[in-house]
């Protein structure tokens, strides 16, 4: 059964095999209840370091220690992006043992996770929840039916609730990390395969009913900083490599230098300035995408000229504004993931750098979280309709290509939501009449800035008000959408049938859109 | 792509009556320079001392993704290069696609490159005269651009600046003029201080708009800036960019500093009420001003609104 939920999708309220649904009611409209999910006790290790009992020689020694079965729900983190090696791997090696029928539920999937297509074709695979997926392995999923339940699409904070809730309930969390000992202290910061923050992955590791350390790099007791207690280890192995550093990261995320980003960059400044949000002791949190870290960059220059000094840094880091905590810009940066070297080098020396959790950081239920305290916010958008609804998993073509991230818990949460996109993106306008797929209700949307016109949200009538005190032109986001086709004309519909493949969980575990199969 | 550009100039990014086409006269050299205006300082209803052009963009008429950008970065005119920076076997392409794009504009200008003589100008001069009678229009409505490149061309310049009425502007060209003097470029610009005070000094005596010419390194901010001081000082109206980063930074040193607009609009009001009480000279914070100073202040105050009303341009 459809419903037509608050964000004026149609949802179901049932799916076979993953059961009932909830339609997404308002940002903070619907409460939690029940009580955290609790993993079981079940280690002896005796004294000592637990010798054949914790650190075992092989992954399928792992495997077979952590009772692994037919239909259960493994787990992974995406910190190594596409320079993963463990996802591929661990679902190589489980499939040679002729296990099956399994929920894979990674913090996130990238174009090297291709490799899976022919064990989900061989039903190794038959359900999968990320927040987002990539490349040839998103394509097939968009295409074709090939799961056994729709792919659940969740934020950032709403796996991390979804987690704690226990309605993910993982059996087996396989965590890499680039450096661990043997009794189950790891972390991301040292190491060949260095990817930094393990934030999307300690959430993991506190819930999962198993949780399998896997790294490359074993170094002596105890291994420091401890991202990942030994508390929380059931099994560490040692494999040949985790990741390809290549594809992990890059050494220093560089600002873009296409005059049409800083451009829209430059208004996007413009506009954090007039909101008031530009202020002694501000929060901010800034993507790696295009104008969003050049806005750092005009905030850097702008907090020199007037003496004025940030607060926190918030989301994932790059070198660039740990540069700006190390020369005092901001007094201290919490992360869940890192971008690039620079920043993994800063945090293994810059003790105002600190890593954080994927709850701590986004999770709606949580006690408190990052994302409900930061004051500036820079998204991104795929698409972005006449009601300011954004995308940012599906592309124009209606294949998914992107993920859910963060998006939609910080749009929730901070003061000022600022989106900034190009006007035109390939042939295709930005801003359309309906969005193919909500990711963040309009209602959490403040002002689209583009290098064509800014348009505030209706909505947001003091905002507007600051823009029009400030002496920025403002257009409607109509104009912006009508400008758009004036050059691009008015895209056609896409052919989709009505089969579901993927499901969109705002991030209080409602069903605030789903993706159709296109055909 | 040709489409969508076409749909630009339905769009009215490009308007209607502000596109300036440049062409050469020798066959060898003909390429079809198409160049718009998106700020108002070309617009007819401007008064001449206010048709400044701060910033003029050139962009590389075969990329289609470049001219639908070029008015995002509000430059006072953009230049569709079909000349140097398109290979000749790109030309047919490229001059269709500037065509089949700006064919429904009225255009406002031709600019011919290269010129070196006023024959080059009279001869344009001509054959626009009969284009516009084909076409029902007013003899003289298409105005002219020359672009001095050449050590004939300075030497010239006076007799080309004078060479027509339809003349609104004269640019200079560093790369091909350093050629034709077998010289090169370096950063200190002693090889072209004659040539860019000759075309200065024959524009201003002529009453039209001198353009400087490119500065290609285009990651060197200061160096840009400082060559656009330069510009500036030597008389220049504007600069041509060669990228859209240039194009805020050379308005940054053509258009009065908030305390030069306001000292000027302060010496007019003391010249105005002055001349109320009868009186041809007045001090203002200690300075004699009379009508040079007077001129000054108002052609700053002058770039200042058209500059104001290019930005509302750019809100629109």
């Amino acid at each position: 059964m459809m419903v037509t939920n608050k964000a004026g999708r149609s949802v179901p309220s049932f799916i076979e095999n993953l059961g009932e649904f909830q339609p997404y009611a308002g940002v903070f409209a619907t409460l939690p209840t029940g009580a955290h999910y609790a993993p079981p006790i079940r280690r002896n290790l005796g004294r000592g370091m637990g010798a054949g009992k914790k650190f075992l020689a092989s992954l399928r020694e792992a495997i077979l220690a952590s009772e692994l079965k037919s239909g259960m729900t493994i787990s992974f983190h995406h910190h190594f992006r596409n320079g993963d090696m463990l996802v591929n791997m661990v679902v190589d090696e489980i499939a040679a043992l002729g296990i099956k029928d399994l929920t894979l539920a990674p913090s996130s999937l990238q174009s090297i996770h291709q490799a899976l297509i022919p064990h989900i074709r061989s039903g190794v695979v038959t359900a999968i929840t990320t927040s987002g997926l990539r490349g040839e392995l998103a394509e097939v999923l968009t295409r074709e039916s090939l799961l056994k339940s729709p792919v659940v699409i969740r934020s950032h904070g709403g796996r991390a609730r979804a987690i704690e809730t226990g309605e993910l309930k993982i059996d087996v969390a396989f965590l890499g990390a680039s450096a661990a000992d043997v009794y189950g202290n790891m972390n991301g910061i040292h190491g060949p395969a260095a990817c930094g923050s393990l934030g999307y992955a300690m959430v993991d590791a506190q819930y999962a009913d198993c949780v399998v350390g896997i790294t490359d790099n074993i170094v002596p007791y105890p291994a420091l900083p401890i991202s990942i207690p030994q508390t929380q280890v059931d099994f560490v192995v040692k494999v040949d490599k985790v990741g390809d550093p290549k594809g992990i990261m890059t050494g220093a995320t560089r600002i873009t230098r296409d005059p049409l980003e800083l451009h829209i960059a430059a208004q996007a400044m413009r506009v954090i300035e007039a909101s008031g949000y530009f202020r002694e002791g501000f929060s901010f949190q800034a993507g790696t995408g295009g104008a969003s870290l050049a806005v750092a960059k005009l905030l850097r220059e702008r907090m020199a000229e007037t003496g004025l000094r940030g607060g926190f840094c918030t989301g994932g880091s790059t070198g660039y504004v740990c540069e700006m905590l190390r020369e005092g810009y901001f007094s201290a940066i919490l992360d869940t993931q890192c971008f690039d070297l620079a920043a993994v080098e800063s945090l293994r020396t810059n003790p105002r750098h600190v890593e954080m959790s994927a709850s701590y950081y986004a999770n709606i239920h949580a006690k408190a979280c990052t994302a409900h305290i930061t004051d500036i916010m820079m998204l991104a958008a795929t698409e972005i309709d006449t009601a300011f609804n954004v995308n940012v998993l599906t592309g124009s073509d209606g294949i998914m290509m992107g993920a859910s991230g963060g998006h939609s818990d910080t749009a929730a949460g901070t003061k000022l939501r600022l989106v900034t996109a190009p006007l035109i993106r390939g042939r295709f306008p930005i801003v359309v009449d309906s969005v193919h797929t909500v990711i963040t209700p309009g209602e959490c949307i403040d002002v689209l800035v583009t290098e064509r016109g800014i348009a505030v949200n209706p909505a947001q009538q003091t905002l507007q008000e600051q823009l029009n005190d400030f002496g920025i032109a403002t257009v409607s986001i109509e104009e912006l959408q009508w400008r758009a086709e004036k050059l691009t004309g008015k895209p056609e519909p896409l052919a989709q049938s009505e089969e579901l493949v993927a499901l969109v969980e705002y991030r209080d575990g409602t069903l605030i859109d789903v993706v159709r199969r296109v055909l | 792509m040709s489409t969508l550009i076409k749909r630009l100039a339905q769009a009215g990014s490009f308007e209607s009556g502000d596109v300036l086409v440049q062409v050469a006269p020798s066959p060898e050299k003909l390429a079809i320079h198409i160049k718009s205006k998106v700020g108002p300082r070309f617009s007819s209803s401007m008064q001449e001392s206010v048709r400044a052009v701060a910033a003029e963009l050139g962009v590389t008429a075969n990329t289609p993704a470049l001219i639908i950008d070029a008015p995002v970065f509000t430059p006072d005119s953009i230049i569709l290069d079909l000349e140097d920076a398109v290979a000749v076997d790109q030309k047919d392409a490229a001059r269709e696609l500037v065509v089949s794009a700006l064919v429904p504009v009225k255009p406002h200008a031709l600019r011919l490159a290269m010129v070196e003589s006023a024959e080059d100008i009279a001869c344009l001069d001509e054959l626009l005269g009969r284009c516009e009678a084909d076409a029902g229009l007013l003899v003289g409505t298409v105005k002219i651009m020359a672009s001095i490149e050449t050590a004939k061309g300075v030497m010239n310049a006076n007799a080309i600046a004078l060479s027509s009425p339809r003349l609104v502007a004269m640019s200079f060209g560093a790369e091909d003029f350093t050629n034709s003097i077998q010289s090169e470029r370096t950063p200190g610009g002693h090889e072209l201080l004659y040539a860019r005070t000759a075309v200065v000094l024959a524009a201003r005596a002529a009453g039209i708009d001198p353009i400087d010419t490119v500065f290609t390194l285009v990651e060197d901010d200061a160096g840009f800036k400082a060559d656009v001081r330069t510009a500036k000082q030597l008389g220049f109206a504007g600069k041509s960019c060669v990228h859209p980063r240039q194009i805020a930074l050379a308005h940054e040193v053509f258009l009065p500093t908030p305390e030069e607009l306001s000292k000027a609009e302060r010496v007019l009001a003391a010249y105005t009420e002055a001349l109320e009480r009868g009186v041809g000279v007045v001090a203002v914070e200690g300075r004699m001003v009379d009508g040079p100073i007077v001129a000054r202040a108002q052609r700053i105050v002058d770039i200042a609104n058209a500059s104001k009303s290019l930005r509302e341009v750019r809100a629109r």
